[in-house]
């Protein structure tokens, strides 16, 4: 794969973070090279919280991303402040549920996905991240779903299974719903 | 499609804390700052469970790394771990191990300087880890790591290097190197001879009794002491110095880097090689012992180095060293703690040096 960056941001605590280990970790399984880079600072639930994730089947020379081909939006502060920074041709990806508003720009592709309102048709705005993991996982072909399942298992421990099973079945629903809609 | 069977993803601080685990180390001692906090919490949850394993949250850099010299000092292995600020608060303490001679590792995930600066990556600190740190005639083996893999290779390098010459190792880590995550094969380092530790205070029982101590009053002796450390560090530097060479077969142009900045570097030499400008980069491994070496033979046929760094210019001074005006130098970096440079940024200034320094005299 050539070199690919990938931005995901959101509000700290809607699983952001869980959302680019999982997609790291997913794509190391793949068999690709991988970083993953997490914006840290004093953070805080309900502030910002972004990471990158470059992969490519080169050695990765920089894990900081200027102009990313994909981005990942969760919320509206973080749509207002990444839209900027994606690749002129990039492609936004945005939790229509909760982001409200236009892009500013017209150079790039912009995918809304109800990430929120298919988590909750799931029973649990929780698993909003994973809806949109799986639905990502369809709109780039950069990860296979299997691939995001596995991952998940790393992130849960043993007496979590539970959560381990409906967290697959949100990137299974992401994934299948948005191939649905293409047909 | 590359395997990836072996592999598991970790971040910097995690790779490194495994890695000393692995190697043995089953004692530390530190006390928190940003942006190292995943070590002390991964040893704070592993070592506990062992059955010599223990770990103290110190009240202060100070007596963590007196910890580590009491530990040291019984023959353990044992780290401590920390960041720029606090690296400088542990300056005496390394001076006293280094007396000593006690085998010990220090990371330092260095972040924005001085005072207490911010928490963003840097190499302001390559002054600090290379010329000694504390007071007196001393030196530690520094060993700077720039992927997560070398992290956790060199960590077990580290401790077996300080048990081999007897005194503190630093792994000079960034705080991007510690926070960033990368895929890593846990592999283990060959486990060479190492000398029996015949000078641990391990209780003198059917013994006679052993002493550490760095207070040397009597005439001559802190002298000789002094040789005996001069003559190790001599040996250090003959047999220790580590570099990797990357494109440097037909190079006219030589950027030296380390770490993070050395990977930029690389991914910048990469595009402007397909514009066919001819530049490679000898990174060091080791910045203490320099790989002087390696650059004075690459000005055979370089006619000019750029040093580039996260710092406004540290290591340049090494590198003017070796090259003893053989060849020309130029620099370009920025005082850490602010933007990580890209490797667009960073291709260029190399082709700039490139038609500005090489080409003109060609």
């Amino acid at each position: 794969m050539k070199l690919t960056k990938v931005v995901i941001s959101g509000f700290g605590g809607q699983g952001i973070m869980m959302m680019g280990y999982a997609l790291a970790n997913a794509v190391m399984k793949d068999g690709h090279q991988v970083t993953l880079l997490p914006a840290y600072g004093a953070e805080v639930r309900g502030g910002s919280a972004n990471c990158t994730i470059a992969i490519s089947d080169d050695e990765i020379a920089s894990p900081v991303a200027s102009a990313p081909e994909f981005i990942v939006v969760m919320s509206t502060p973080a749509f207002l402040r990444f839209q900027n920074y994606l690749k002129s041709g990039g492609t936004l990806i945005l939790n229509s549920s909760l982001i409200e508003g236009e892009t500013i720009r017209e150079d790039i592709k912009v995918i809304p996905v109800p990430a929120g309102k298919w988590a909750l048709e799931l029973g649990d705005l929780r698993m909003a991240n994973c809806v949109m993991l799986g639905a990502f996982a369809r709109l780039t072909g950069l990860v296979t779903l299997k691939s995001l399942e596995e991952a998940l298992v790393s992130l849960f421990p043993a007496r979590k299974a539970k959560l381990l099973e409906l967290n697959q079945r949100a990137l299974r629903f992401g994934y299948q719903t948005i191939e649905k809609e293409e047909k | 499609m590359k395997s990836s069977a072996n592999k598991v993803l970790l971040s910097g601080n995690h790779a490194l804390a495994e890695a000393a685990i692995r190697s043995g180390c089953h004692l530390y001692f530190g006390y928190p700052i940003t942006p190292q906090n995943e070590i002390p919490e991964f040893m704070s949850e592993h070592l506990p469970k062992l059955k010599d394993g223990g770990f103290v949250q110190a009240e202060s850099e100070l007596a963590a790394i007196n910890m580590v010299l009491g530990a040291a000092a019984t023959g353990r292995r044992v780290m401590t771990t920390s960041s720029s600020p606090g690296i400088s608060l542990m300056q005496e303490g390394i001076s006293y191990l280094a007396a000593l001679e006690l085998p010990c590792v220090i990371a330092n995930m260095v972040r924005g300087g001085p005072g207490l600066g911010n928490i963003v990556t840097s190499q302001s600190d390559y002054f600090q880890s290379t010329r000694g740190g504390g007071h007196g005639d001393y030196r530690t083996i520094t060993l700077a790591p720039c992927t997560v893999q070398e992290i956790y290779d060199l960590t077990q390098l580290a401790f077996y290097l300080a048990d081999k010459y007897r005194g503190p190792v630093i792994i000079q880590g960034e705080g991007l190197l510690g926070q960033m995550s990368e895929p890593v094969e846990l592999r283990e380092l060959e486990k060479k001879d190492l000398p029996p530790k015949d000078w641990a205070l391990t209780g003198a029982k059917g013994r006679p009794g052993r002493m550490l101590r760095s207070l040397i009053l009597e005439e001559g002796v802190l002298e000789e002491h002094n040789w005996k450390l001069n003559r190790k560090y001599k040996e250090i530097e003959k047999r220790e110095k580590r570099s990797e060479s990357y494109r440097m077969d037909d190079a006219s142009l030589a950027v030296v880097a380390y770490g993070s900045v050395a990977r930029i570097a690389k991914g910048a030499i990469k595009r402007v090689r397909e514009e066919g400008l001819k530049v490679g980069m000898i990174r060091p491994i080791s910045l203490w012992p320099f790989p002087d070496e390696a650059i004075r033979k690459a000005a055979e046929h370089v006619s000019h180095f750029l040093v580039m760094e996260l710092s406004c210019g540290q290591m340049i001074e090494d590198v003017r060293m070796a090259l003893e005006g053989k060849a020309e130098v130029s620099f370009y970096g920025r005082p850490g703690g602010g933007a990580i440079p890209n490797p667009a940024e960073f291709g260029r200034v190399i082709s700039r040096n490139y038609y500005q320094k090489v080409r003109k005299t060609r």
